[in-house]
């Protein structure tokens, strides 16, 4: 069996008919919800605990902590959500709409606002304080039990001054 | 005997966006021998295998290519899941079968234009994908993306199509079905269509089978080879047999993509009539130990998956076969005695994907 002009039907109802395509850019572009288009970041609810860094399949992220800094590449982003996947404090999130182009592959720094980076700071030396007090106290306790017996005492304070030492440096990593 | 000259076709050619290049021996119009090479676009993604973890390689995996994307990542993920002997919900099951089968139908639409275009049917090829647009509209509603999916990962699927979502894609492919088969009539029924397929390329069983075609290459020469048969994802669960014609011409090759549209609906539909409700993923724990073959059937053919991990988060060695590598002695044999203005269309016939291929 064969015919021709079998598409005659369809081509005169495309001659009458609307466009399919949209008028874009003059029309705006609609997205699903689901859409993978870019990532946000909720900057001020980072931890900067590195996880996005070393999960990201392009390598595109980086944290620096001491900064309050989360910076993203999106020309190297590739979209696939598993940084969004892996933050444990949920924060960033895959959205709708593409990256524009641009001339440069530059990359993108959110900063935590200076109020958070402020509370930060102050938690963390709290941190320190409480736990170097907690340390000089744990150690005073156990001279003082010591008393009587001299020579096991001195060993003691040894030990709880290199705690005391030590503490101001963890302290920080420990509460964040 | 005529002159015997070499013309040289590809890797840039107006009929294929696709970096092969085919040393042609003619005599006068006739083809006697083609000769092929590849290589113009290796990535190297399976040596990533060493810098990116497991979990990671999902979404190298399906980069592999950009049209059969779903199933590279599928292929991928289920052979770590067969490693790891992780069994993943009847769910995350369905789910992965109806993104096959759409991801499948795009696949297909995007062939039936391009050979369209190939034998000079422009608005044939326009109408094909206009098609194609409403199947890359639900995959883009579905899981975000139109062309790479990014849905799986290892234990599961990372995204649902709920009941009402999966009701309305049905009802939608209802539409698609009727436009399917009105350009199927297009395509088989056309007389001038004819003229450029029938008889062009002809491949017996034998040689099919002794070249080792895959896809619906191989089952236009009447090889019953579907690896869906096997019944990865929910496959087993589905009632359908391998489309097979045994013309082995170019014609039977488009009838049987053509047919396989039809088919992947009625998949779809069977699949949303019959998903569980349930979880989508399980938590997997521990690093894959041990090697495993995983074979899947790709729009364009068998897909070999080979893994192989020693318990540690970054797996040893990831190999890929895709279905054109197999398809491209097929081609050469087909293009043995062809008339030089048919080279486009028999390269097409194979649905080449040559940077997969080299992936
Ligand atoms: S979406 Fe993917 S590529 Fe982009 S930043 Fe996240 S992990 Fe990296
Ligand atoms: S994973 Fe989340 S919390 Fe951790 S650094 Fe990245 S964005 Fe911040």
């Amino acid at each position: 069996m064969s015919t021709i002009l079998n598409f005659t039907g369809t081509l005169l109802k495309n001659l009458v008919s609307k466009p399919v395509t949209k008028n874009y850019p003059e029309e705006p572009a609609v997205y699903p919800e689901r859409s993978r288009g870019h990532i946000v970041i909720d900057v001020d609810q980072c931890i900067s605990c590195g996880l996005c860094v070393r999960s990201c399949p392009p390598r595109c992220i980086k944290v620096d902590k001491n900064e309050g800094t989360w910076t993203i590449n999106r020309f190297d982003c590739i979209a696939c959500g598993y940084c969004a996947s892996k933050c444990p404090k949920k924060c960033l999130s895959l959205v709708p709409g593409y990256q524009k182009p641009g001339r440069s592959k530059a990359a993108v720094t959110y900063k935590k606002s200076a109020e958070v980076m402020e509370a930060e700071r102050k938690k963390a030396e709290e941190m320190a304080q409480r736990k170097a007090a907690a340390v000089k106290a744990a150690g005073e306790k156990k001279a003082a039990a010591q008393t009587g017996g001299q020579a096991a005492g001195a060993a003691a304070q040894v030990q709880a001054a290199q705690a005391q030492a030590a503490a101001p440096v963890k302290a920080p990593s420990e509460n964040q | 005997m005529g002159k015997v000259s070499v013309v040289p076709f590809g890797p840039q050619h107006p009929v294929l966006p696709e970096p092969i290049h085919l040393d042609l021996v003619l005599e006068d119009e006739k083809v006697i021998e083609a000769v092929p090479s590849i290589g113009f676009v290796h990535r190297g993604l399976e040596s990533l295998i060493v810098k990116k973890d497991y979990n990671e390689m999902v979404y190298v995996a399906e980069r592999t290519c950009g049209i059969c994307s779903f199933g590279h990542g599928m292929g991928y993920v289920e052979a770590v899941e067969k490693i790891m002997n992780v069994e993943i919900p009847a769910r995350a099951r369905y789910l992965r079968t109806i993104w096959m089968e759409l991801s499948r139908m795009h696949s297909h639409l995007l062939w039936l234009g391009l050979l369209a275009d190939a034998f000079g049917y422009e608005s044939l090829f326009y109408h094909c994908w206009r098609i194609r647009e409403q199947v890359l509209d639900m995959i883009e509603e579905s899981t975000g993306g139109r062309v790479i999916f990014s849905v799986n990962k290892v234990g599961g699927v990372m995204k649902d199509i709920d009941a009402q979502m999966l009701g309305r894609f049905v009802e939608k492919l209802g539409d698609v079905e009727e436009q399917i088969c009105a350009i199927r009539k297009n395509f088989l029924g056309d007389r001038t269509v004819q003229m450029r397929l029938c008889g062009v390329g002809v491949l017996t069983k034998k040689q099919a089978h002794d070249l080792g075609c895959a896809g619906p290459f191989g089952r236009a020469s009447g090889i019953a080879t579907d690896m869906r048969i096997r019944g990865y994802g929910a496959y087993a669960d589905l009632d359908f047999e391998p489309i097979i014609r045994t013309d082995g011409d170019s014609y039977a090759r488009c009838a049987c993509r053509i047919d396989e549209l039809l088919q992947s609906i009625d998949l779809i539909r069977q699949a949303a009539a019959k998903i569980p409700a349930g979880d989508l993923s399980v938590p997997v724990k521990g690093n894959p130990d041990g090697e495993y073959f995983m074979r899947i059937e790709q729009p364009r053919g068998e897909a070999v998956y080979y893994v192989k991990g020693s318990g540690k988060p970054y797996l040893n060695r990831l190999r890929i076969r895709t279905p054109t590598f197999a398809n491209l002695a097929g081609l050469c044999e087909t293009l043995k005695g062809a008339d030089y203005a048919d080279v486009p269309i028999l390269v097409l016939t194979i649905d080449p994907c040559i940077s997969c291929t080299e992936r």
